[in-house]
């Protein structure tokens, strides 16, 4: 195995592109140093991006942020700005593993590994957040949600890989939440996710909404169905009950150790209802 | 295949080694520096027995290659006594037989080292978050957290 460290996005790309075999992207490594263990990964080279500065910062960017490819968990955690700004986001970051994962795993990494249940993948894509991908052709911005195609797949093309997260302007009065379900209450994969991110008018209703549910289907799911639903609603008690019915009609999830299908669809409702709360309330919404 | 030569700082002293660039940091450590204080518990991140500090972050030695350590500056569990005093949590840890077998307590005196230089002041359950990635089959944990918050609250006093 070859292990390259180039110091610019351009060099990193061009050993990517210029790779004949199998290449990959070294950012964080908790899944490709575990996959390349158990002899579940052969890469002939990889390509660390962590000695790419631009890609080791977090940035305010025409009002949002942007997170750079080689950015930890524990980094986001410790950034008070985007705490601020985006905290379902940050949240979910960390509650990928534990402390030692943490100073090493990636949000693109997370993203990038196409697991169906990354964690910061549904908040991300609440968010509403660009992945901006590098490659040979040029620099392209599109909504996370279009990067993993299926598990363990992704939709990035030879040579390319994300360089960085992109979270929008945040309006006023807007507020995320992230909610997983695990059986413990630290270092396990979710069994169902949800994450919600609202934006309220000034008598509290919703004007915006976005959900996304992870775990349950073979990748990221984007619930169109209850943002529509949620927008122009003031978040009662029939209107949480309605978000769950749609969520867990939305959901698609298998059977296997972590849960049954029938459990995880009932608890992806019940994750949608808990995470648009705190959602609210984070917006500055008071629930009645 | 030629090996690759890194040079970092293990501990405060300069060190050089040549590895393969498969091998990870904890390879390194045991088999080319011969600190074996640093254990391989499960080689996938899940057990902390082979916690270690890089520029001050707390990390699995087994989830990072040995060709990353160049220009950095890595704490193992030999660094943390000074000469033959030791450090205030491996003193409380005998003191109080925070540990049995022993394959688990350099990995837990190195995450205890760095959650007590970012937060001298831990409740119980921050201690049991930050170190819930460190796993201890034989004390149940519970004499591992007495001895941290121990060790915290002499140190805060020392100070």
């Amino acid at each position: 195995m070859d292990y390259h460290a180039p110091t610019t996005l351009d060099a990193a790309v061009d050993i990517l592109a210029g790779a004949s075999g199998d290449c990959r992207v070294l950012a964080g490594g908790t899944d490709l140093l575990v996959r390349m263990r158990s002899d579940m990964a052969h890469p002939d080279a990889v390509v660390d991006i962590k000695r790419i500065a631009s890609l080791r910062t977090i940035t305010e960017e025409d009002g949002g942020w942007r997170i750079g490819a080689a950015v930890c968990g524990a980094e986001m955690g410790e950034h008070a700005g985007l705490r601020a700004a985006w905290p379902g986001v940050v949240e979910a970051a960390q509650l990928i593993g534990s402390t030692q994962v943490q100073g090493r795993a990636t949000i693109v990494g997370n993203l990038c590994n196409a697991s169906p249940a990354a964690d910061s993948v549904p908040a991300m894509v609440a968010a509403g957040a660009l992945a901006r991908i590098a490659g040979p052709e040029g620099i392209r911005d599109v909504p996370v949600e279009e990067v993993p195609t299926g598990p363990g797949k992704t939709s990035l093309g030879h040579g390319e890989l994300v360089a960085s997260i992109f979270l929008p302007d945040r309006a006023e009065r807007s507020g995320d939440a992230y909610l997983r379900f695990i059986p413990r209450t630290e270092m396990d994969i979710a069994v169902a996710g949800c994450g919600v991110s609202l934006t309220l008018d000034e008598d509290g209703g919703i004007i915006r909404a976005r959900v996304a549910l992870g775990a349950v289907g073979p990748g990221v799911m984007v619930v169109a169905e209850a943002g529509r639903m949620l927008a122009g609603s003031h978040l009662r008690e029939g209107g949480l009950q309605q978000l769950a019915t749609i969520c867990s009609a939305a959901a698609r999830p298998i059977t296997d150790k972590r849960g049954t299908e029938h459990y995880r669809t009932h608890i992806a409702g019940v994750l949608a209802r808990r995470a648009a709360v705190i959602a609210y309330a984070r917006a500055g919404g008071t629930l009645e | 295949m030629s090996k690759l030569h890194v040079t970092t700082t293990v501990n405060g002293e300069v060190q050089e080694f040549l590895c393969e660039a498969e091998e990870t940091l904890l390879d390194v450590l045991r088999d080319r520096l011969g600190l074996t204080g640093s254990k391989e518990g499960c080689g996938t991140g899940d057990c902390g027995a082979c916690s270690v500090t890089v520029d001050g972050r707390l990390i699995c030695s087994c989830l990072m290659l040995g060709a990353e350590a160049e220009g950095r500056e890595i704490e193992t569990i030999e660094g943390m006594a000074e000469g033959e005093t030791l450090h205030p949590l491996q003193r409380k840890f005998i003191d109080m037989a925070a540990l049995q077998c022993g394959i688990c307590t350099p990995g837990i005196l190195v995450a205890a080292k760095s959650l007590l230089e970012r937060n001298p002041d831990p409740t119980e359950e921050e201690a049991r978050y930050w170190l819930a990635g460190n796993l201890c089959r034989c004390t149940g944990y519970d004499k591992i957290i007495r001895a941290v918050l121990e060790t915290a609250a002499d140190m805060r006093e020392a100070s």
